[in-house]
Formats: C-alpha cells, sequence, structure tokens
C-alpha cells in the first residue's frame, strides 16, 4: 500500500536543514506500524511529510500509495487517494464547525473521485452516528472547530474525522501525547474498531504505552532521521525498558566513525 | 476656521444648496435655520483634505469625489420587487422606504404597529411631531464636521422612527435608503431621525443600497436619541454600487440605563466611511459598537468610531473585523474617550484583519483617552493573513485548497455575521458574503504565508 524509498527531506528554504536521511518503509494492507522514537528523531516530521506539509520540502528520494508516486501531490489529493493525518496539534479553526467541514472534505472527496455527493440528511445520520460512538460530547462538535477543546477533546475530534472519513492509510502523529489513560484508551479503541484487512495504520509514538492498546505488526525506531531497527511488537517493550540511548549512542558513533 | 476649503468643492454645491433653500421656502423657521448655519459651516470647512494635521483623513483621500460631478435633486422610479431584490426583507416587518432622499408610502410595508410612527420626516417636521425640533440636527449638525454639515444644510425629506415610552416592538423596523434606477449622479443626504422613548425597545435595520449603477455620492446622517431605559439593537447594512461614494454618519445619545447595539456590515461603495458617535451621557448606559467589512479592487471602507463616557457607571465595547483583498484599503480609527468624571467605565476596543493580498492595506488606530482613575479598559488591533497551518489541517482531510480558503474566511467572519439576528437579514448578509468570498479570493495572492 505504502512505500517509502531513500526518502531524505528538509525544511523549506533553511539550507543545511535535512531531517530525513534515508528511509526506507513498506507498509502493507491491514498492517499497523509503529514508528517510535527520541525526540527530535523525525518521526513526527515523517508524518506529516507522508501528508504533504508544505513546510518541508522532499529533496531525495519516492514515497509511493498503491504503487503511485505521490511526492508531487497536494495534502487534499492524497487525502482523496485515502491517506489520513490525525494530528499531534490539531489547528483550532474559529467559526468554523466540524460537521460543516468533514462535508465539506467529503463533498471534495466525492467530486475529486466523480463519485455522487452524499446528501444532507444521510450525513447527518452519519455524523451523529461516529459522534456517539466516539464518545465526542454532542454540544462540543457544534462549536468551532476545536477552539477551546482540551487535549482529549482535540484527540476525540480527531477519531471522529477518521472515523468519518474511513481513509485506507491512517497515520496517527503522536496521538497520545497528553492524554491520560482514559482518553487514551478511546483513541485506542476507535483506531482498533477501524483495524481492517484493507486498512492500515502508521502509529507514530515516543511512549510504548499507546502500543499497550493498540498492538502493532510491526515496529520501527527511528533515530537521527534514520530507521535504526525494525521488529516486532517486542522492540516497543524493549525500549520501554531500556530507552533510546543505546539507539542514540550508535548513531553518534556511527556520526564519528 | 481651521481648515482652509477647497473653493470648487464648496462652489460645486453652492448652486444646489441656493436652489433647494428657494424650493423649501415653506419649511418652518427653526428648519430654514438650522440649514443655513449649516452650510455656513460647510462653506467654511469644504470637503476634508488630507492635508497635514488633519488626522481624521490622513490615509483617507477624497480628491476621487472632489473631482466628480453630482446633480441634487434627481428622483427616478423604483420598485418593490427591485427593492426586495436588492434589501433584506420580511413582510412582518415594519419597513420605511426612502427613495432618492424621499418617503415613499406606496413602496414601504407599514403595519400600523400600536407605539412606533413610522414613515416620512418630511411630514414629521411639517406636522411638528413628537420631538422633531428639538432633535433634528442637535446631534449631527452643531458639530465641525464637513459631511453631518452638508447634510444638514439639505435636510428635506427622509425617515422619521418614534417608539413610545414603555413600547416594546416585537418585530424589527426597517429603513431603506435607495437611489431609483436612474443614473444620473446624484448627491443625496438620506436622513433618519430615531425617538427611542423611555424603556422602549425596538430592533432598528439601516439599508443602503443602490439600483442605478452609476457614481452616487450619499452623506446619510442617522441620528438615534435614547431616553430612559430604552434598548435599541441597531443594525446597518452598506452595500452601495462599488463606483460609489459613502460618507455615512450616525450619532447616538444615551441617557440613564439604556442599552444600545450595533453592528454594521459595510461592503459596498467606492470609498466608504461609517462614521460612528455615541455619546453616553448618564449612568449605567451601554454601547456595544460591532461590524464587518470586506474590500476588494480599489475600494476603501472606512471605520471611524467613537464613543464618549461622560457619566459614571457606563460599558462600551468596539469590535470590528476586516477581509481585505486586491489593492483595496480599510480604515479603522476607534476612539474611547473616557471623561474626568466617568468613573467604573468599562471599554473594550478591538480591530482584526484578515489581508488576503499584498496590495491590501489596513491603517488601524485604536485609542483611549481616559481621563478618569477608576476605569477598566483594553484595546488592540491585527492584521495577518490565512494561518499556513490550518490551510494544511484543511487540506489534509481532502478539502481542496480553494475551498479551504472560503472556509477560513468564512469562519473568520462568522461571528460577526451570527450577530445579525432577524433570520431574513441574517440570511441577507450570509448570502452577500457567501457571493463576495470568491471574488475576495480571486484577487488573493498572500495565502500560505505563515
Amino acid at each position: 500500500m505504502l512505500e517509502i524509498n531513500n526518502l531524505h527531506a528538509s525544511v523549506v528554504d533553511i539550507d543545511d536543514s535535512e531531517i530525513l536521511k534515508g528511509i526506507d518503509l513498506k507498509v502493507n494492507k491491514g498492517e499497523v506500524h509503529a514508528i517510535m522514537g527520541p525526540n527530535g528523531s523525525g518521526k513526527s516530521t515523517l508524518a506529516n511529510v507522508l501528508m504533504g506539509r508544505p513546510d518541508y520540502e522532499v529533496t531525495d528520494g519516492d514515497v509511493t500509495f498503491n504503487g503511485d508516486s505521490i511526492i508531487e501531490l497536494a495534502p487534499d489529493q492524497r487525502a482523496h487517494l485515502g491517506m489520513f493525518l490525525a494530528f499531534q496539534y490539531p489547528a483550532e479553526i474559529p467559526g468554523v464547525r466540524p460537521w460543516q467541514f468533514l462535508k465539506a472534505a467529503l463533498d471534495s472527496k466525492a467530486e475529486a473521485r466523480g463519485e455522487e455527493k452524499m446528501s444532507v440528511r444521510n450525513f447527518s445520520k452519519l455524523f451523529d452516528e461516529k459522534v456517539e460512538a466516539v464518545g465526542i460530547n454532542p454540544t462540543l462538535v457544534k462549536r468551532s472547530l476545536n477552539e477551546g477543546f482540551s487535549g482529549g477533546e482535540k484527540k476525540r475530534n480527531e477519531m471522529l474525522q477518521l472515523e468519518v472519513l474511513q481513509p485506507a492509510l491512517a497515520i496517527l502523529d503522536e496521538t497520545d501525547s497528553g492524554l491520560d489513560v482514559d482518553a487514551l484508551r478511546i483513541v485506542a479503541e476507535g483506531v482498533n474498531s477501524m483495524r481492517s484487512p484493507e486498512r492500515s495504520f502508521i502509529v507514530v509514538t515516543h511512549y510504548q504505552r499507546l502500543l499497550n492498546y493498540i498492538e502493532p505488526d510491526v515496529v520501527h525506531i527511528l533515530v537521527k532521521g534514520k530507521i535504526v531497527k525494525t521488529g516486532g511488537p517486542e522492540l516497543a517493550l524493549e525500549v520501554e525498558k531500556d530507552g533510546y540511548k543505546t539507539y542514540l549512542d550508535a548513531a553518534a558513533a556511527g556520526a564519528n566513525a | 476656521m481651521t481648515l482652509a476649503s477647497t473653493p470648487a468643492a464648496v462652489e460645486k454645491f453652492a448652486a444646489a444648496y441656493e436652489s433647494h433653500a428657494s424650493d423649501s421656502a415653506s419649511s418652518p423657521e427653526w428648519l430654514k435655520s438650522l440649514r443655513q448655519q449649516a452650510w455656513s459651516t460647510f462653506s467654511e470647512l469644504g470637503l476634508p483634505t488630507k492635508r497635514r494635521g488633519n488626522e481624521l483623513w490622513k490615509y483617507t483621500n477624497l480628491q476621487p469625489l472632489a473631482a466628480a460631478d453630482f446633480e441634487f435633486g434627481i428622483t427616478g422610479t423604483a420598485s418593490l420587487d427591485q427593492i426586495k431584490a436588492t434589501a433584506p426583507w420580511d413582510d412582518a416587518w415594519n419597513t420605511v422606504v426612502v427613495v432618492d432622499g424621499n418617503f415613499h408610502a406606496e413602496l414601504s410595508n407599514l403595519h400600523g404597529t400600536a407605539g412606533l410612527t413610522a414613515g416620512s420626516l418630511v411630514e414629521a417636521i411639517a406636522n411638528g411631531t413628537g420631538n422633531v425640533e428639538q432633535q433634528l440636527g442637535s446631534l449631527a449638525g452643531q458639530e465641525d464636521y464637513a459631511f453631518t454639515a452638508l447634510s444638514t444644510a439639505f435636510i428635506d425629506d427622509g425617515a422619521y422612527v418614534a417608539i413610545a415610552d414603555g413600547t416594546e416592538l416585537e418585530h424589527p423596523v426597517q429603513v431603506v435608503f435607495v437611489t431609483s434606477e436612474n443614473n444620473a449622479s446624484r448627491a443625496s443626504y438620506p436622513r433618519l431621525l430615531v425617538d427611542a422613548g423611555a424603556n422602549s425597545s425596538v430592533v432598528l435595520i439601516e439599508t443602503h443600497v443602490n439600483l442605478a449603477e452609476s457614481a452616487q455620492f450619499s452623506a446619510p446622517v442617522v441620528e438615534i436619541f435614547a431616553d430612559d431605559g430604552a434598548s435599541i439593537r441597531h443594525y446597518r447594512v452598506q452595500m452601495e454600487n462599488e463606483s460609489s461614494f459613502h460618507l455615512g454618519t450616525t450619532r447616538i445619545a444615551q441617557q440613564g440605563d439604556t442599552d444600545f447595539t450595533s453592528t454594521s456590515f459595510a461592503v459596498g461603495a467606492s470609498i466608504a466611511r461609517n462614521d460612528i458617535h455615541t455619546l453616553l451621557d448618564a449612568p449605567g448606559a451601554s454601547c456595544t459598537l460591532h461590524g464587518l467589512y470586506m474590500t476588494h479592487g480599489a475600494q476603501q471602507q472606512d471605520q471611524e468610531i467613537s464613543t464618549t463616557h461622560a457619566k459614571p457607571g457606563c460599558s462600551s465595547d468596539q469590535f470590528y473585523k476586516g477581509i481585505l483583498s486586491g489593492k483595496s484599503h480599510a480604515v479603522f480609527s476607534g476612539k474611547v474617550i473616557v471623561k474626568r468624571d466617568a468613573q467604573k467605565s468599562e471599554a473594550g476596543q478591538k480591530d482584526l484583519n484578515l489581508l488576503l493580498s499584498r496590495g491590501a492595506e489596513i491603517d488601524a488606530k485604536p485609542s483611549l483617552e481616559i481621563y478618569a482613575d477608576d476605569v477598566v479598559a483594553a484595546h488592540g488591533a491585527t492584521a495577518g493573513h490565512v494561518d499556513r497551518d490550518t490551510l494544511f489541517y484543511l487540506q489534509s482531510r481532502g478539502v481542496d485548497e480553494e475551498a479551504a480558503k472560503a472556509i477560513l474566511i468564512r469562519g473568520f467572519a462568522e461571528e460577526m455575521l451570527n450577530e445579525f439576528e432577524p433570520e431574513a437579514l441574517n440570511e441577507f448578509v450570509e448570502k452577500v458574503t457567501d457571493e463576495r468570498i470568491p471574488v475576495l479570493l480571486a484577487e488573493s495572492d498572500t495565502i500560505g504565508t505563515a
């Protein structure tokens, strides 16, 4: 489904700002991959580059989604292909209601794919169902998007969008940051209920904690812009126990060698 | 005399003034003398210029107005269908229609609501209705301001609205000022006098539109008197054609425990000024002045907003939002004056702008002049671009860039649009906004800058 080959990326217009230094990764249909790494490893950058954030530019390598390169595509075009990014810090958008915005998102996708737009009635029904499923306070979604939401409410709102948009590949960028255990469990339940042989996930996280609830098929350790180790769920437990120190030391030794 | 007039500018209006004065020989003496005084004030002032030291016009060049020719007293036809298609309308409202400065009973929709007098100003003057003699020109006309002086020199017809003591009107009262289809470039001085009695309550909608497509010059003057305990919810809709000059003035005098709340929606004209001054003249008065302005092309919109706290225990709030594109220009000049005796005053002042193009310019001058010592006041002004992170967020959900920008602009306007509560009015301003956003976006070039 997703193939990343030798991906290098930098911050736009800043010299010597390379953050991703040659990433190779392959995510098959139905798989859940966890990307773990210390602060500054580039894991959040990777999530954003995959979705096409304009602050970064790809300087080398390629990313394909279902066989086609996506690096020239705008973020909305990637979304239309079935990609989704749950944000670490979802934007607060005054005056824009979640309902209105999600309807616009679905309409845009339908239009891009030459499909029929969902009627307002059907959309309302779907929306209400998902609001209940995700457990968002219904009065909250009548307010401006994320404005005045707590950290947990923002993440729940990200899950609502995930549920409504039903992407083929969902990338979760440190969705666990700032969440208490109850909120974490709700997010994890949302993700788990959406796991299917047709849908893949990339879960970016600093801590192993989230992976207690969302069991990954593959775990990657990202250090200084490179994947330094790939393994099964046991790798996450190792990190939980030993931290990232050995990887950082190895990376430092490699850089000095 | 403080400012030398441009003789041509005064000259331009002189012939019309003379002929208007001779045509209105039958006016009551007090009105004739009011006009004469006002004309002499205007003759001294002339049209304002940008000359140094003239802070009020520092950012606004009226040369195009001074250079243009306008006729006075032009009239033409307007049909009810045309007016309904151009202005907000609800049959339940009492609507007074003023075409080319004259009240038109056949186009107005008046229900004979108890406690409400609404209709022609010239009739109210002739009949000596209510407080018209004491009130007309007493708030606007005695000051050294060219456009109120000019308007007062030409006082003729217009609209008169009076709400009897203790009357709480269920439905809004609208006054529509419209120019007829006649495409002659005319000068008009629409006048509205509102007398809200003690403990009365009214929703007042003031609408300025054109049927004419040519350049018009309009200097409307609205005077509002709020007697003790009166509550006035005012809306001002200005969407004249984009060749026109709109120099509007609103003056409000508030007595004790009155509430005046106004929201303006300003999208029209080539050069437009909304000059509004409220005097909080007795304890417990509160005044809220809000508005949304949108400009594109070479439009200019000025908000000249001032509130004077003259007595203790009053509160005021000024809050404006602007969306600017193309090579347009907006000015927010907000002033709050708290006089020495006005202790326990509360005042807020804010102007937020969204700039969609490099060529657009906002000059924001929020100012507080506080002479009392026990006052709570805050002010601020910002100008920003559409936020890049927010745009990415929307795009990542599949909304294309243009639609995402439109959603963000609409979101910025939303809180002001929500203030337009009467349903037909709300639908009207939302529709105009939704139609205007693509126009603004077509002239936009700064989106995506952080």
